[in-house]
């Protein structure tokens, strides 16, 4: 069959799989006084819609910031803004229409999500396959990245559009992948400019076009390169940031809704080091807010340096895809007032290399999956949850032959098993822990905690029993496979001289 | 366990094998046997278990009022006594099915109490629990696992040609993913809500044994079927018939006429037998609590003063679908092929021509067209053509906006993967112009029935104008395609004929 037709057919399954997802409950769904996020969503294409521009970040009589003030960046009240002039003057009219939710209005709002995705992330997914992975599985690549659980279940059952900004950092990706390094900063510009959690994906964007200036040389080619991509991020910003940059003070107002420092170290149970430390050490309590933020932004640093470095001295594609995965999944892992959800941003990459490790990424996007348990639990989204997760362990597993390509050199990790297994020699196993059977463990521990988080109620003295165990347990999963993923972007020699073998690959 | 996740590349480069035996005897089985290795079927479990999650997925979809009908059948079954359950009527949906359905329903029920106990209370009427929508969601999931062992069973019997090619353009494969991933089972049995998987996956078991030459499972299949849902009467003559012609006359003279000597008591007896002691297992209890004529009252409601418009043609359909099933069958048989061949014409001349028809009733005609359709150019045309107009018929099933996108999606992907598949495996067109235009009349239908006509004025006055236009468009291609498959049927006897002199 053509390519044309199976890549249709692909879509119009992914497609039919998140619009099922969709007719399924969201977030806050008939929770008021406060709602969810599909609330937010809502509140604000009514700020954006019925309010002046440099009203919209401040609070004032008509914009309550308590009540879902607007927290990301400018693209966000834009495309909210759209959204409001395209619906029933109702369903965001000031003040009245608060917690308005109807059969209608919810069709409408997973409308939105279904017409973002197909506009912006889908193309950017299928140029990825077709044109930057290699091997001759593309389309069984394709299905995969289209059926990961996670953001299907967030975008489409949550309620977000996570699939906006992920998609243009995609498309970014993508455009670089090409060649074509000025796109590449724009499109990541204005991801950076619809969620600021894109900032966990910056550092390698940075690096990866600085090391190529560089590589270009600094005294030609490569400062003119240098200077177009600073012109370009430059305009960029203030082109989407234009209605406040008449005021200073917009402008401070809109950092300080953007990076609430005053919020503490983390929310609610998540699977990063701090709350996972928190259960045996209450830092919370024990260090004082600035102290936390100072310890958190040292050891994200020193958990991103390797990574970053190792970049910059070899800008490739691969070096570049790695980065990604270890820079965002450092940020998740320590930095400061990190949502569950935010593991969108390290599973996005972890997805662009399903082809060449397979395993270690069906079983970081399970756990990533697996890690937001708590949240589609109190979304009502157990069904879809469930199911997405089976299709897609199964789907993954079975087209891209995963268990057999655990052998070491599949794995890549390089010289570094000999060193491990020298320096830890009690955890020498270190290498063949990527294996099947711990997989199958794994799988079934995920399957267990999740029966029990829903069939069995916690103990009174410890009512948050099962989140914690989840994100423990998760985290555990993301620590190993961060330190993984960075030996293997480390383990890669500067010069690559088998550079047809590694291909084949 | 790797084996089974075998790489589809190995699966793709499977050289020519295959046995291409000669027809052996057109008069016992009418089909060659093609023979994949064992472990080339990887596909068909991934294939299968895909559309399973699909299903699940869909569960929290809209359903219809035949929800309702199964938890109340449910309810009748399992909290009253035998003697009760054709006499009840505290809900309007009373049981108007055979009372093998009924059985069915009732070792179900035993499963539904563990899931919500107040479902099976009669007098819950419209119960919708969460876990009342889970277990009847979940009980034609897995009920389903009949229909996906019949499509295995038919695969199985597809012809085959000599040459490799890639696994996505082989018969078996083409024919597994038309079935498992219909487009009419999808939305009438996993978001409308019935049984039909079940219910088809035995009657294409049925055909397959037929195909494979276990007539007498076949027949055995068949009588169960029967007993589970009666609409399945239909295509009873083609069965009987086709089992007297060809199973109880062992031989056939050079000509093919029958031979008269070569009966065989034996066989008629076994038959027969099959078939009264499927009935007597069914309607046993009620012959013998002398509830027949309620029984059967309720599987033919007799309205009063309609009888006449309300039976005749019924009566009608049926006569005339015996003597076209006599004529073909009996005068010149064409082995198992030909039987299917006259099944699916009787099936869509019941659809056609019958009383208080429900649209869904095309699907009678659709699935077993299935299996013919990868097997011969001609009719993969007259398949494609049945199958989108026959598929785009239910959309008014599903009238709810949320679920618009569903059927709109699920109908792309099932006739793009159709046609695309089907050309490729008959190298080149297999409609002509006029076709084409028609089916792409279909966008236009539904772009004015579910866009614009909505947003007319005449909406609130005529608001049965979509469906009426959808019901005469659709008619039309599937009248069409009827007709082709008569020629068709008719011009195989015609042949035959023809050979003779």
């Amino acid at each position: 069959m053509e390519n044309w037709s199976l890549v249709s057919i692909c879509v119009l399954f992914g497609l039919t799989a998140r619009w099922a997802v969709s007719l399924n409950s969201y977030s806050g769904a008939g929770k008021p006084p406060m709602f969810g996020d599909y609330e937010a969503q809502r509140h604000w294409q009514e700020v954006t819609y019925n309010l002046p521009v440099h009203e919209w970040y401040f609070n004032t009589t008509d914009n309550n910031l308590n009540y879902w003030g607007l927290d990301y960046p400018p693209l966000t009240a834009y495309h909210s803004l759209l959204c409001a002039h395209l619906i029933n003057p109702d369903w965001v009219e000031l003040h009245a229409s608060r917690g308005h939710e109807s059969y209608g209005h919810k069709l409408f709002m997973r409308a939105t999500v279904l017409v973002a995705d197909l506009l912006i992330y889908i193309p950017a997914v299928v140029l990825y396959s077709f044109y930057l992975s290699e091997g001759s599985n593309k389309k069984k690549v394709f299905l995969c990245i289209l059926l990961y659980p996670g953001l299907i279940l967030i975008d489409y059952g949550h309620f977000q559009y996570n699939s906006i900004s992920l998609g243009l950092a995609l498309w970014g990706v993508v455009v670089l992948g090409l060649g074509w390094d000025v796109l590449g900063s724009l499109a990541f510009v204005l991801s950076l400019n619809y969620k600021q959690m894109e900032l966990y994906h910056s550092l390698p964007f940075f690096c990866y076009l600085l090391g190529k200036c560089f590589k270009q040389g600094l005294a030609g080619r490569g400062l003119f390169l240098l200077v177009k991509i600073a012109v370009t991020v430059l305009v960029t910003f203030a082109l989407c940031w234009l209605p406040f940059l008449s005021d200073p003070g917009q402008i401070l107002q809109v950092v300080h809704r953007l990076f609430p420092v005053g919020r503490g170290l983390f929310e609610d149970k998540v699977a990063n080091t701090w709350c996972s430390l928190n259960v045996l050490i209450k830092i919370k309590t024990i260090l004082s807010t600035d102290t936390q933020l100072y310890f958190s932004l040292t050891t994200t640093l020193l958990a991103i340096l390797p990574s970053s470095i190792k970049l910059l001295m070899k800008p490739t594609l691969w070096q570049f895809k790695l980065a990604l995965v270890n820079s965002s999944l450092a940020f998740f892992l320590f930095s400061f007032q990190v949502h569950e959800k935010s593991i969108l941003l390290p599973a996005l990459p972890v997805c662009l290399l399903l082809n060449d490790l397979p395993l270690p990424a069906i079983w970081f996007l399970q756990a990533s999956t697996f890690s937001m348990l708590p949240l589609f639990l109190k979304d009502g989204l157990l069904v879809p949850y469930v199911v997405t997760s089976l299709a897609f362990l199964f789907f993954s597993i079975y087209l891209l032959s995963a268990f057999e390509h655990c052998s070491e050199d599949k794995l890549r990790l390089g010289p570094y098993r000999r060193l491990l297994i020298c320096i830890v020699r009690r955890y020498g196993y270190l290498s063949n822990c990527i294996n099947k059977d711990h997989f199958y463990f794994s799988i079934t521990a995920m399957a267990g905690l999740s029966f029990m988080s829903v069939a069995l109620a916690p103990p009174d003295q410890l009512p948050d029993l099962f989140p914690l165990l989840v994100s423990v347990f998760s985290y555990l999963h993301f620590l190993g496979l961060l330190l993984y993923f960075n030996i293997v972007q480390i383990a890669e020699p500067l010069q690559s001289v088998r550079k047809n073998q590694k291909k084949s690959n | 366990m790797c084996y089974l996740y075998v790489e589809l590349q190995s699966v793709i480069s499977i050289p020519p094998r295959l046995i291409h035996r000669g027809q052996a005897s057109v008069y016992d089985t009418g089909c060659v046997m093609a023979t994949p290795r064992a472990d080339d079927w990887s596909w068909f479990p991934a294939l299968a278990l895909g559309v399973s999650f699909l299903k699940c997925i869909l569960i929290n979809a809209y359903h219809s009022t035949d929800f309702e009908v199964h938890r109340n059948w449910l309810a009748i079954t399992h909290s009253l006594p035998v003697s009760k359950w054709y006499h009840e009527n505290t809900s309007e949906w009373t049981l108007d099915y055979p009372p093998l359905f009924a059985w069915f329903e009732y070792s179900l029920s035993h499963v539904a109490q563990h899931f919500d106990k107040e479902m099976l209370v009669v007098q819950n009427l419209i119960y919708t629990s969460p876990a009342t929508i889970l277990f009847q969601r979940l009980s034609v999931i897995v009920t389903d696992i009949v229909f996906i062992y019949a499509v295995k069973e038919c695969c199985r019997s597809v012809r085959e040609e000599k040459g490799s090619k890639d696994l996505l353009g082989h018969p078996f494969f083409i024919l597994a993913a038309l079935l498992l991933w219909n487009f009419g089972l999808l939305i009438v049995d996993h978001i409308h809500f019935q049984y039909n998987g079940f219910l088809f996956g035995i009657l294409l078991l049925s055909v397959a044994r037929h195909l494979q030459g276990r007539h007498l499972e076949g027949a055995l299949l068949f009588t169960v079927l029967l007993n589970l849902k009666h609409i399945y009467l239909y295509i009873a003559p083609a069965y009987g018939i086709f089992l007297l012609r060809s199973y109880c006359f062992t031989k056939d003279n050079t000509d093919g006429s029958v031979r008269w000597s070569s009966f065989s008591p034996v066989r008629l007896v076994a038959l027969g037998s099959i078939v009264i002691s499927v009935g007597a297992l069914s309607f046993g209890p009620f012959i013998a609590m002398g509830q027949l004529p309620q029984v059967l009252s309720r599987l033919f409601p007799f309205k009063r003063g309609l009888c006449h418009a309300y039976w005749a043609p019924n009566v009608w359909a049926l006569y005339n679908m015996v003597d076209k099933a006599l004529s073909v069958i009996w005068c010149r048989p064409r082995g198992a092929r030909g039987f299917l061949r006259c099944l699916v014409v009787c099936a869509l001349g019941s659809f056609m021509f019958g009383w208080h028809v429900h649209e869904k009733a095309i699907l009678m005609a659709i699935l077993p067209f299935s299996i013919l359709a990868v097997e011969s150019r001609e009719d993969a045309g007259i398949f494609l053509m049945l199958t989108t107009t026959g598929h785009y018929s239910l959309f008014p099933l599903l009238f709810t906006a949320a679920e618009l996108p569903i059927k709109v999606l699920l109908m792309l992907l099932f006739t793009l993967y159709s046609f695309t598949s089907l050309k490729k495996l008959f190298r080149g067109s297999l409609l002509n112009p006029l076709e084409t235009t028609y089916l792409l009349g279909l966008v236009a239908v539904e772009i004015l029935c579910e866009v614009v006509y909505p947003l007319s004025p005449w909406q609130h006055t005529l608001p049965f104008v979509p469906l009426l236009v959808t019901s005469v468009y659709c008619s039309l291609g599937v009248s069409y395609s009827f007709i082709r498959l008569y020629v068709s049927l008719l011009r195989q006897h015609g042949t035959d004929k023809h050979k003779q002199l």
